[in-house]
């Protein structure tokens, strides 16, 4: 048998029973990903790439097919599969630092409090929180709520790093912003990363590798793309190569072209 | 914290450290100072005291003007001797004495308070006994109210099995089960405290029930990604997130318990603040209903604003 990747998925097949029968959301989709590549998933609204996330996190349990992280079954969800939700998530009634602290707490296993509390402050100053530690997520704006929801991911020390359109609900300015801290982090961590994204742009200027999904139902990766821009990224030199015009050509062709929108179709 | 060196988070320009125009260097403003400066106050900020006494003041005031209006709307219109209801000096003058001693043959101390045996007892008295059948009936409605919630919210096959149940019985009127109470207690005491009990409980069931089924999907999700044992998850999750609607309960529950309990204690007399209501009636003094009218009112009010206090500050520690 030959040697896994780092994530690998195999033939994973997603189907949900509905009142009309079975509806297959993902159809035998094999994905395989190294260790701190940043993986950006693409597609039209309703393709199943929020459920190939979730199987991923282990929210969603796959109907055929396997999930392998380092080589271990994925069966259940856990904090090495660290999900920034798009909606951010933070628990209202507890602080920004008690938000982060809560998955501290679970996975700093052996360290003591003045170390967990170091942690926790160190995460959020890699997201330029800090200021706001004893604050809560009510009084926070959007992007800020993200950028808490990214620190309380990151201080799990995850595996793999989740992100479910993480900045989809955010205006452009604040996007691009909390794009610049995902590109700062990648940097310094190196993170392994999968994320959704419905931005051509994002995913081009962020991931290593761009996946495109085929319309649902019964989705398939239709395309995989590597961007060849250098690491580390800054948006400005990057947007001015010939690499990522390309790349971001092809996607745009991809989503526009080959895989009309349904929506768009219809109308 | 580090003070933010400029354009670290603005991203393009952190490199140039900022563009030149022909009218100078312009310098990104970091985002921190800029959400930071929105949580300033902008006017010159007002002593505290001052302000609450200035906004206290403004509260009250129409309140204030309200009941004194309506108190000299009243005294006109039963002002005159013929008329059957007493009027404001009335009350004043046939039930000065429960007016002005309400703690007769009561007896408080720092942790317990005794009551004269029959006979001439103060309407304080008369509320501090409906008060303390209250306090028992109603905590044990609270504790296996929100116990029960808690079940029936969780196991789908408990709130299928309960639901109907608690449907029903939930619309039979408090004072039907006097009769079933007394049959089954023999006594006033543990037969009011019941009633109390079957009359609070539901509302701190189904809303409790309410709470937890509505607990949004996303912190049930991320109770999995963190992987919290169940422990965890009821005490860190749960809890804090059911504690609203768990409080509308506590609170509908408290404001029936109190309706419940004068209504009661009218029918079985002995002592009590219904008691009490239905004596100065077959009295007839009329007056003093109207005194013990206000007492009940007061107290209503005040245990309503206590559970719902209660309620924030439990809210907040979450």
């Amino acid at each position: 048998m030959k040697q896994r990747s780092y994530l690998a998925l195999e033939g994973v097949t997603v189907e949900f029973p509905t009142r009309a029968g079975r509806f297959c959301a993902l159809d035998g989709i094999d994905l395989e990903v190294e260790k701190g590549q940043f993986v950006a998933l693409i597609g039209h609204s309703g393709c199943g790439k929020s459920t190939l996330l979730n199987a991923v996190a282990g929210l969603v349990e796959p109907t055929r097919g396997a999930i392998f992280l380092d080589g271990e079954l994925v069966d259940a969800p856990g904090p090495d599969r660290a999900v920034v939700f798009q909606d951010h998530s933070l628990l209202p009634w507890l602080t920004v630092e008690e938000n982060v602290r809560l998955a501290v707490d679970k996975t700093a296993g052996g360290r003591n409090r003045v170390e967990r509390r170091d942690w926790v402050m160190h995460n959020l100053e890699l997201v330029q929180m800090a200021h706001a530690a004893g604050r809560r997520p009510g009084e926070l704006s959007g992007g800020m709520k993200q950028r808490v929801g990214i620190a309380r991911a990151i201080a799990m020390n995850p595996r793999v790093l989740l992100m479910d359109e993480p900045f989809g609900a955010l205006d452009a300015l604040t996007r691009a912003a909390l794009q610049d801290v995902v590109m700062d982090l990648q940097a310094r961590l190196n993170n392994t990363v999968l994320m959704i994204t419905h931005d051509v742009d994002e995913a081009v200027l962020l991931a290593d590798r761009v996946v495109m999904m085929t319309n649902g139902p019964a989705a398939r990766i239709g395309e995989d793309l590597a961007v060849a821009l250098a690491r580390p990224r800054n948006r400005l030199e990057a947007v001015d190569t010939a690499q990522y015009a390309e790349a971001r050509s092809a996607v745009i062709h991809f989503l526009h072209e080959r895989y009309r929108n349904p929506a768009t179709l219809a109308a | 914290m580090a003070s933010p060196s400029p354009g670290r988070m603005s991203g393009p320009s952190a490199s140039t450290g900022g563009s030149s125009t022909e009218l100078g260097v312009i310098l990104p403003y970091p985002e921190q100072a800029i959400a930071r400066r929105s949580f300033e106050p902008v006017a010159a900020p007002e002593h505290p005291l001052i302000r609450a006494a200035r906004s206290g003041a403004a509260s009250m005031l129409p309140t204030m003007v309200m009941i004194a209006g309506l108190l000299a709307f009243w005294q006109l219109l039963c002002g005159s001797p013929s008329a059957t209801f007493p009027s404001p000096l009335a009350v004043w003058q046939e039930s000065h004495d429960v007016i002005m001693h309400p703690f007769k043959g009561v007896e408080i101390g720092l942790t317990h308070f005794s009551i004269q045996d029959g006979g001439d007892v103060g309407i304080a008295g008369h509320v501090l006994t409906s008060l303390s059948r209250v306090l028992i009936g109603y905590s044990i409605a609270a504790v296996i109210g929100v116990a029960l919630g808690i079940l029936i919210g969780q196991s789908v096959f408990a709130f299928r099995a309960l639901d109907p149940l608690f449907q029903v019985l939930r619309t039979v009127p408090p004072l039907a089960w006097l009769p079933i109470s007394l049959a089954i207690f023999q006594q006033a005491q543990p037969s009011a405290i019941f009633l109390i009990f079957i009359t609070a409980i539901w509302p701190i069931i189904l809303n409790t029930a309410a709470g937890v089924q509505t607990i949004p999907a996303a912190y049930r999700n991320v109770a999995k990604v963190l992987a919290l044992n169940p422990i965890e998850y009821f005490v860190r999750i749960m809890l804090p997130a059911t504690v609203p609607h768990m409080f509308t309960g506590l609170r509908i529950g408290v404001g029936m318990s109190w309706l419940a309990i004068v209504a009661a204690e009218m029918v079985q007399g002995g002592t009590g603040v219904g008691f009490f209501i239905w004596d100065s009636y077959n009295s007839s003094l009329l007056t003093d209903t109207i005194v013990a009218l206000i007492w009940i009112g007061m107290v209503g009010f005040a245990l309503d604003r206590i559970v719902a206090f209660a309620g924030r500050i439990i809210g907040r520690a979450g």
